[in-house]
């Protein structure tokens, strides 16, 4: 082996300023799942992104069909926003009772937030029942497409949100509030808050500038 | 009962894609026989297939890799022979199979070479380069793999049950839409891309953690060889990315599948959104391929100089400036439809400025060579033979950025060669140097030098031969995917591209026979030290092949090239005298949940493509109760103990120690 390289070659600090602060290495396993499972979410966000994208350019596109301000009931989208953000009170309250370890008042906090979680998919799925059974289905128009695909999206992660919080609940009542059932509580935490920011960003670009128009 | 499927999928009256398919289920049931046979099963159940170890998951994903190549490989054969003799002739392939080709030849080569390939290289190395013990979620990663061999399946099924796409790489509508495409093709290559597309995200989402979290001690971002840098870089574009991919397919599905109309002519549907979102996801990805294969030279021409990588700091601002730019070029793919003068003016001279922080690294890895001992080995043969190539695949990059140029030049043949000449001698190259690089690394034994050397002749020679003619036959006008022509200009040189692939094949035939060589002569090529190259970084500090848990000890670093510095000052040595006091190491546990999950999306992925619905939901239910049972486990790791620790990790010093004694005898 040739070591003839001169020394010195490799500092983390080559201006001298003696501001190196060396990295203590691996973070601890509740820091990585929490930070990866943020990534994912990130990456989700990007995915929604391009279904606001398809929104916001067909949403125009009503091909003689009803236009937003036709279809849009202020009073149950409400109703919906109510819900999904009593229900991310309910997700922390669950979160606060896993960290504490207190059974009873975790198995509280996520019934309600499934309760609410449901009522919330109810309502939505009574509204595209409502509208396909008029005709205004998500292949009428453009338009409805975007709707449709974008709300529905929501609805779909909702969903997937309500199996994943009864199974949660069913990992907490079979093994109790173990270091991984813990990481995996904090991440349906993360989930069910982010799926609340996607719903103000479709409250808000869907049905508040949607109805107006 | 089994939706679309019936005997009229199998394509009986097309010999050619019956016999390939033929010849290849012979292959897999001759290779499935032999291992049942031989008894290797549990051998492959429990330590492959089963395997959360980031090293085999590297191992398996440049295997897919290599196999998915041949195959790819096989489709630009077909069309090579095809041009040259499509002169005012219909050549040997009818237009609906030559469409299939050129298709399944670029996703092939995009989704399951070149994808699979920079991710089993940064799956096997970037933990070691970061010395740590496995990635940030080695379950998940199993997953990744898996699912992207669910998606080369179902493409590949496509050859013998029903059709492939007839669209091109990217399915643009409306071609790609119900009306036009009516067939199973576009369903194929929609759910294959779903599903693999899931798998890379997984992988990226565990890279980028891998590389922000789990670092061991010491390891200053600005410490972290090159290959971390652009892995990091890399997998922020494929988790920014690939959501987008994700999307638009679904988009395209449903309107398939469902007549919704996001990219339907009727109903106030929008074709050109679909090539916006498409590219913004399609030109990250370019970046997301070569990004690696630029860390792959970095560490590769620093290592074979014998010198720190020239202008370090300047390489990392480069890097991460090319992942950011990456995301505002998407619309020079679109010149020519009709955005306006200003909006090309401002994405062609984002496009031009993307090649200064490429220029910048050509001229690191130059001035790195410069003044440097050059060992001119196989891997640095790729390199030096990425710089002259790349150079120009880049130029023609930079000349179709010009918009005016490009209304000429536009999906022309010269196109062709531009981006062939920069995924070749960008990705590829890069893609061939880690293989060579880090092969010892992974299995404790060299290459063959003389059948490297002689692919790399080949195939550096053989590339030029092929694609330069193309840049010359793209002037004369010829656009691409043409299934015949009757132009006599061009006549020659698709003649002469044809040669070319001919020495293109010998090249791939030499780096085939290099593998069987080197298995044959393992043991006069073994690697004892687990430092064959005079290695830099960290991924050299450990055995070759490395054992389970990578370290002994978590290794502490103290500047740039850790191993380097490790050994200029001769720490190595007195360490080995002193006796360390070995812990005991948890790893995780092997978890058959990736090959399951696979197993099930591969289900549910048929069955919707020849919409079998009660067969999607079984796939669904099986898919859930997989992650549920995985939930259910209560061990997810297992103790190595420090007496087994000390066992492997003085075999390694042992032979370490008894190398530097016999090389202070000569």
């Amino acid at each position: 082996m040739s070591m003839t390289a001169a020394v010195g070659y490799a500092h983390a600090d080559p201006h001298h300023i003696g501001l190196v602060i060396e990295h203590p290495g691996p973070a601890p396993k509740r820091i990585v799942t929490a930070y990866g499972f943020w990534i994912f979410l990130l990456s989700d966000i990007v995915m929604f992104s391009c279904f606001f994208a398809a929104y916001a350019v067909l949403s125009g596109q009503t091909a003689g069909g009803p236009k937003g301000s036709e279809i849009f009931e202020q009073r149950n989208v409400a109703i919906e926003t109510v819900c999904l953000l009593l229900s991310s009170f309910t997700c922390g309250m669950a979160s606060i009772a896993a960290d504490v370890r207190n059974r009873f008042w975790f198995y509280l906090g996520m019934a309600v937030t499934c309760v609410l979680g449901l009522i919330f998919l109810a309502i939505e799925f009574r509204e595209f029942a409502g509208l396909v059974a008029r005709g205004y289905g998500p292949s009428r128009s453009a338009f409805l497409t975007a709707f449709f695909s974008l709300v529905g999206c929501h609805g779909l992660h909702v969903s997937a949100g309500v199996l994943w919080l009864l199974t949660m609940m069913a990992q907490v009542f079979a093994k109790g509030f173990r270091a991984d059932i813990l990481r995996r509580m904090v991440c349906f935490a993360l989930f069910w808050h982010a799926l609340d920011i996607i719903w103000v960003a479709i409250f808000s670009v869907v049905y508040l500038l949607g109805g107006g128009a | 009962m089994l939706g679309k499927l019936d005997w009229s999928a199998i394509p009986f009256d097309q010999p050619i894609p019956l016999i390939a398919g033929a010849v290849v289920l012979v292959a897999i049931l001759a290779v499935l026989v032999w291992v049942v046979v031989k008894g290797h099963l549990p051998y492959l159940w429990h330590e492959w297939i089963t395997s959360v170890d980031h090293k085999r998951i590297g191992v398996m994903y440049i295997l897919l890799a290599s196999v998915m190549l041949l195959r790819g490989g096989s489709d630009a054969i077909m069309m090579r022979i095809q041009q040259a003799i499509a002169y005012q002739s219909q050549g040997y392939l009818p237009p609906e199979h030559y469409n299939q080709i050129f298709s399944a030849h670029g996703t092939i080569m995009i989704f399951f070479v070149a994808m699979p390939f920079v991710i089993g290289l940064m799956n096997l190395i970037v933990p070691l380069q970061l010395g740590v013990r496995d990635v940030a979620f080695p379950t998940l990663n199993s997953v990744g793999f898996w699912l992207t061999a669910t998606g080369a399946l179902l493409v590949n099924l496509s050859l013998v049950i029903g059709e492939f796409a007839r669209t091109g790489w990217l399915a643009f509508p409306p071609l790609s839409e119900l009306s036009y495409s009516p067939g199973v093709g576009v369903d194929y290559y929609a759910w294959s891309l779903e599903i693999s597309g899931v798998g890379t995200l997984v992988a990226g989402i565990n890279l980028v953690t891998t590389v922000l979290k789990l670092r061991t001690r010491g390891m200053n971002y600005l410490r972290m060889p090159m290959f971390c840098w652009t892995t990091l870089a890399s997998n922020l574009l494929i988790v920014a990315a690939f959501p987008i991919l994700t999307a638009t397919l679904a988009m395209l599905l449903l309107d398939r599948y469902l007549g919704f109309h996001f990219f339907t002519n009727e109903a106030g549907g929008n074709v050109m959104m679909f090539m916006n979102l498409i590219w913004a996801w399609g030109h990250p990805e370019v970046y997301i391929l070569v990004l690696p294969a630029f860390g792959i030279f970095s560490e590769v021409v620093s290592t074979f100089s014998g010198k720190a990588l020239f202008g370090y700091r300047s390489m990392v601002l480069a890097t991460m400036a090319i992942c950011v730019i990456s995301f505002m070029v998407w619309l020079h793919h679109f010149f020519t439809m009709g955005a306006g003068p200003d909006v090309n003016a401002i994405f062609g001279i984002a496009s031009m400025i993307i090649a200064i922080p490429t220029g910048v690294k050509i001229y690191n890895w130059l001035f790195t060579m410069y003044g440097g001992r050059i060992r001119f080995e196989t891997p640095m043969l790729w390199s030096v033979g990425f710089m002259v190539t790349f150079i120009i695949g880049g130029l023609t990059g930079v000349l179709v950025a010009v918009p005016p140029a490009d209304f000429m030049l536009h999906n022309s043949m010269f196109l062709v060669a531009h981006f062939h000449n920069v995924i070749i001698g960008g990705v590829l190259f890069g893609a061939f140097a880690g293989f060579e690089y880090w092969f010892p690394k992974a299995f404790g034994f060299r290459l063959e030098e003389r059948w490297g050397k002689a692919a790399f002749w080949f195939t550096f020679t053989g590339f030029y031969v092929t694609f330069i003619p193309l840049y010359i036959a793209g002037m004369l006008g010829m656009t691409r995917r043409m299934q015949h022509y009757d132009v006599a200009a061009w006549r020659p040189w698709m003649l002469v591209a044809a040669v070319g692939m001919a020495i293109l094949t010998i090249g791939v035939i030499c780096q085939i026979l290099q593998l069987v060589v080197s298995i044959r002569n393992r043991e006069a090529l073994r690697d004892r030290t687990g430092d064959p190259w005079d290695g830099r970084s960290l991924e050299w500090a450990t055995a070759s092949p490395p054992p389970v848990f990578n370290f002994a000890f978590d290794p502490d670093v103290r500047g740039e090239d850790a191993y380097w510095d490790i050994k200029i000052h001769a720490r190595q040595q007195s360490l080995e005298h002193e006796e360390r006091e070995y812990h005991d190491i948890e790893m995780p546990r092997n978890s058959p949940t990736g090959f399951v999950c696979a197993f099930f999306a591969s289900i549910m992925g048929f069955a919707l493509i020849w919409h079998i619905w009660w067969m999607v939901i079984l796939g669904g239910i099986g898919a859930f109760a997989t992650f549920v049972v995985f939930a259910w486990r209560d061990h997810d790791e297992y103790v190595i103990t420090a007496a087994e620790v000390a066992r492997i990790d003085r075999i390694n010093l042992e032979e370490r120690r008894s190398l530097v004694s016999m090389a202070g005898a000569t």
